[in-house]
């Protein structure tokens, strides 16, 4: 038993199976990060005023990070427009680039968790924060390491959009001055749970699309040998799902590193 | 069934390796039972699962009728066990603790509306009838369907394993409202989220699947507006789930952050547990975590009533001989409803607070989201209009449906309204509203479908008899439940009591207006014998639906109700593939008592009948 217009396009709706279950697929993702993106709005404006950060994310990274799915999409697409022109090399070589370039942008998203997961907040009993990156916290000494700086009210912590007149150094803190000392995980506040939540599922979204064009030209490059037309439909399903996964970046973006 | 499959060669495109199937003929138990890409086993599945759970719910729903009826006393027969199983914290001596009731409260309404009457009114009718009905071999992915069906199922265990964790299952509610839902010390409401994650990636699986099935499946010259009502409900429904669901998801994400990670989505600054202040970041909204949650709440219950209407409609033609009554205003109302689905989930809040002009909004697109349903039932009602009707156990179900679903519809509309919804608010009267629509709605209808697809997937018929004996004890029982609630919700009875209402009416507090009389909370026993009484009435059923597999009376063909529709025009059981012959449609799904015809029904796939050709009489002779 065969499914029907399974490769080929049904002649009255123009287009395949899977493309349209692909379409659908991406309509009720639109949903679920739209959802996400109205949580964040509520929570945003409903924020008590001047207690929002701002500038907390490094936007370099974040740029480079835009760029680089920019520049994966454009492999995508010629990955695709090889195999339509049947040419198999090339298309291993831009989905190799496209590998690369989800790889790099796991990278340094990695990195950039990994730097707000050692940074902390220090609330010291004389009512000082002290606040910086962690540098040593061996149990064993009475005292931790940041690389931070000391301020006196927490609301000056929450915009960092001029580094200018900050000035850092590394400090020593004895732990009985210590009340209470807190991470910059999700738990911290609102705009970095939603920031853990939204660049997560973002993550999540991009390692399955890129176990997916990993199975395509892997594995799954043997079907070229086999069938040649519906490989390519394939790499166009998985590379429209890739170009949505990039397009939420571009939301993402300047909604949690620029504003 | 291997020789049904040899006799009716595959539908297939092309013939290029043909001489291949016979090779897939026999897939094994395994493949063919447990992990099959038939559309029809896939159905079948569904079907029995969700019957199992739907009697799991049932049951959770008995025990809490005997605790609101007799508060604190020891449930009979079954208290010990409960004690044994779940520890003496949660069923001391053999009674029902509060925990206890709040979490069977909670998964009650979780596993009615989540894994037993969607899975089997949208997946189970869905996956079986609507490929038949458009003329499709299979689903347009079958594999994606496998695939649904397992996440469901592995969504129901995680339910499930919940009632069995320290602390116990999910104590919220199936609304989960916040901040409720993250500060009660069980990890059950953790399963909770992490279930309803697989369900709805389930349902997201399957939505994907109906679409893309009726959108390029459609045999040749089934054009839209030939389809069957069934198969537009179905469309509509998988467009609601595709969409409605995944804002929950993206809620349920959130609320599980919020339980796991520590993080405030949904819980405000200042949030008191326990007389004690929350080591809790704050700045979350509660309020976010309803409109989420209502976002699909509302859009929900169309999922719940729309295939109803689809298999009523079907059965309703099916038996008074006569095409349906309005078959586009049927399918545009259907498809309104759709759209304003969207639009009116705020009315499940009149009582957060909101301003009186959001308030009138929503209102007004309540509204205006009853009158399509008011044009599908009204339809229905005036097609038994000069119908010479069959009163078979399907169209018994049917009749019922019609005037419980009526009841169920016109109370809902002083709840959709902001004053009168203020009163009746979390009373018994929502909860006699919603279950009129859906118990004997929805599952009138559903039994109705397993009663008229029966001898489809059997080639038996059930017994009629004991479908009637179903369909009347049924019937009754179903009203003594569920018609007292009324009265309870107006007298002021809240839901979600875990005593049912003795404290609060016994509560003679000074300046409190009235408490409740005697006899509402006499009631609360009606009730009681009403619903052992309607489990009792299920017993033929369930007995009926196992015997007459093997047992039942054959029917008398592949077409035993002669109807018009496509899945009668195959062989029954259908083979893998469906059709002996790719089918090509001629006309429209109701053609019953066509004029001029022998048979007083015409198959869709019925070649119109040729019209004779005029003769050329040969020219005169000597012309």
């Amino acid at each position: 038993m065969e499914i029907p217009y399974a490769v080929q396009p049904r002649p009255d709706t123009g287009i395949y199976n899977a493309k349209i279950g692909i379409w659908l697929f991406l309509m009720s993702e639109v949903m679920l990060f739209g959802a996400l993106f109205s949580a964040y709005v509520l929570l945003r404006v409903g924020a008590v005023p001047g207690e929002w950060p701002h500038g907390w994310l490094n936007v370099t990274l974040g740029t480079i990070n835009t760029l680089v799915l920019a520049l994966s999409a454009i492999t995508t697409l010629l990955a695709w427009v090889a195999c339509k022109t049947r040419q198999f090399a090339k298309f291993k070589f831009f989905h190799a680039c496209t590998l690369l370039l989800a790889l790099t942008f796991l990278c340094i998203k990695g990195y950039e968790y990994h730097d707000k997961w050692i940074h902390y907040e220090i609330q010291l009993t004389d009512g000082r924060i002290a606040d910086g990156h962690l540098r040593e916290n061996n149990p064993k000494e009475d005292y931790v390491v940041i690389e931070g700086r000391y301020v006196t009210d927490e609301k000056d912590l929450y915009d960092l959009r001029v580094q200018k007149g900050i000035q850092t150094g590394e400090i020593k803190i004895p732990r009985a001055q210590i009340k209470e000392m807190e991470n910059y995980g999700p738990w911290h506040n609102t705009y970095l749970a939603l920031y853990f939540t939204l660049t997560g599922l973002h993550a999540l979204h991009i390692l399955g699309g890129s176990i997916v064009i990993g199975y395509l030209w892997g594995p799954g490059r043997r079907m070229w040998k086999t069938d040649p037309e519906r490989f390519t439909n394939r790499v166009e399903v998985s590379g429209l799902f890739w170009h949505f996964v990039d397009l939420v970046w571009i939301f993402l973006f300047p909604v949690l590193y620029l504003t | 069934m291997g020789t049904t499959v040899e006799q009716f060669p595959p539908y297939r495109g092309g013939d290029d390796h043909g001489h291949e199937h016979h090779a897939h003929h026999d897939p094994g138990f395994w493949r063919t039972y447990i992990f099959s890409t038939d559309h029809k086993i896939i159905g079948i599945q569904y079907g029995f699962t969700a019957l199992c759970f739907m009697l799991f719910g049932f049951f959770l729903m008995l025990l809490m009728r005997w605790q609101i009826a007799h508060p604190g006393q020891p449930v009979p027969f079954i208290g010990p066990l409960l004690e044994q199983i779940l520890g003496p914290t949660m069923a001391g001596k053999g009674a029902i603790s509060p925990d206890l009731y709040n979490s069977f409260g909670a998964m009650h309404g979780t596993i009615m509306v989540f894994l037993a009457v969607v899975p089997l009114a949208f997946a189970a009718f869905g996956n079986y009838v609507v490929p038949l009905m458009i003329g499709a071999p299979d689903m347009a992915f079958p594999r994606v369907n496998m695939a649904s069906y397992q996440a469901y199922v592995l969504g129901g265990v995680v339910m499930l394993v919940s009632f069995f964790i320290p602390g116990g299952a999910a104590q919220a509610g199936w609304t989960s409202y916040s901040p409720l839902a993250t500060s009660i010390p069980t990890h059950g409401q953790a399963f909770w989220l992490v279930g309803m994650v697989l369900l709805i990636t389930s349902s997201l699986l399957g939505a994907v699947n109906f679409i893309a099935t009726i959108i390029q499946l459609r045999a040749p010259g089934m054009t839209w507006m030939r389809l069957p009502f069934f198969v537009w409900a179905q469309f509509v429904t998988a467009f609601l789930l595709l969409l409605a669901f995944p804002p929950l998801e993206a809620a349920g994400i959130m609320q599980l952050m919020d339980n796991l990670a520590h993080t405030s989505f949904f819980l405000p600054t200042g949030l008191a547990i326990g007389g004690h202040l929350a080591h809790v970041s704050g700045g979350g909204s509660p309020l976010l975590w309803q409109h989420l949650f209502w976002f699909l709440g509302h859009p929900e219950v169309y999922v719940l009533i729309l295939p109803a209407m689809g298999i009523v409609c079907e059965i309703l033609a099916n038996n008074t001989r006569k095409p349906i009554w309005g078959y586009k205003s049927l399918v545009y109302s259907a498809l309104a409803i759709g759209f304003l689905s969207f639009i009116v989930w705020a009315h499940h809040m009149y009582l957060t607070g909101m301003g009186t002009k959001i308030a009138t909004f929503f209102q007004a697109t309540t509204m205006i989201i009853s009158i399509p349903s008011v044009i599908i039932l009204t339809c229905l009602l005036i097609s038994l209009w000069g119908g010479s009707i069959r009163f078979n156990t399907p169209m018994l179900f049917v009749l019922g449906f019609l005037p419980m679903f009526g009841i169920g519809g016109l109370t809902g509309l002083p709840l959709g309204l902001a004053p009168s919804d203020i009163y009746l608010h979390d009373t018994y009267y929502v909860i006699a509203h919603f279950h009129y629509v859906v118990a004997p709605g929805t599952i009138f209808a559903l039994f109705a479908g397993i009663y008229y697809w029966f001898p489809k997937m059997t080639g038996r018929m059930m017994n009629e008899f004991w479908g009637r004996v179903h369909f009347w004890g049924s019937f009754v029982f179903m009203n003594v439940v569920f018609l007292p609630m009324f009265a309870q919700g107006m007298e002021g009875m809240l839901r979600r009591m875990a005593d049912g209402g003795v404290n609060y009416s016994a509560a003679r507090v000074p300046g409190a207006l009235a408490t409740l009389p005697d006899t509402i909370m006499e009631m609360h026993t009606w009730i009681l014998w009403g619903a052992m009484a309607l489990g009792l009435a299920q017993i033929p059923f369930i007995i009926n639906l196992f015997w007459s597999i093997k047992h039942g009376e054959e029917a008398k063909s592949d077409n035993p109700w002669d109807s018009t529709t496509l899945e009668w025009q195959t062989p029954t059981p259908p083979p893998h593939g469906n059709f002996a012959t790719p089918p090509r449609i001629c006309r429209g799904p109701y053609e019953y008592s066509v004029p001029g015809h022998a048979a007083d029904f015409t198959p869709q796939n019925e070649p119109d009948v040729p019209v004779a050709a005029p003769k050329i009489s040969p020219a005169p002779a000597g012309h």
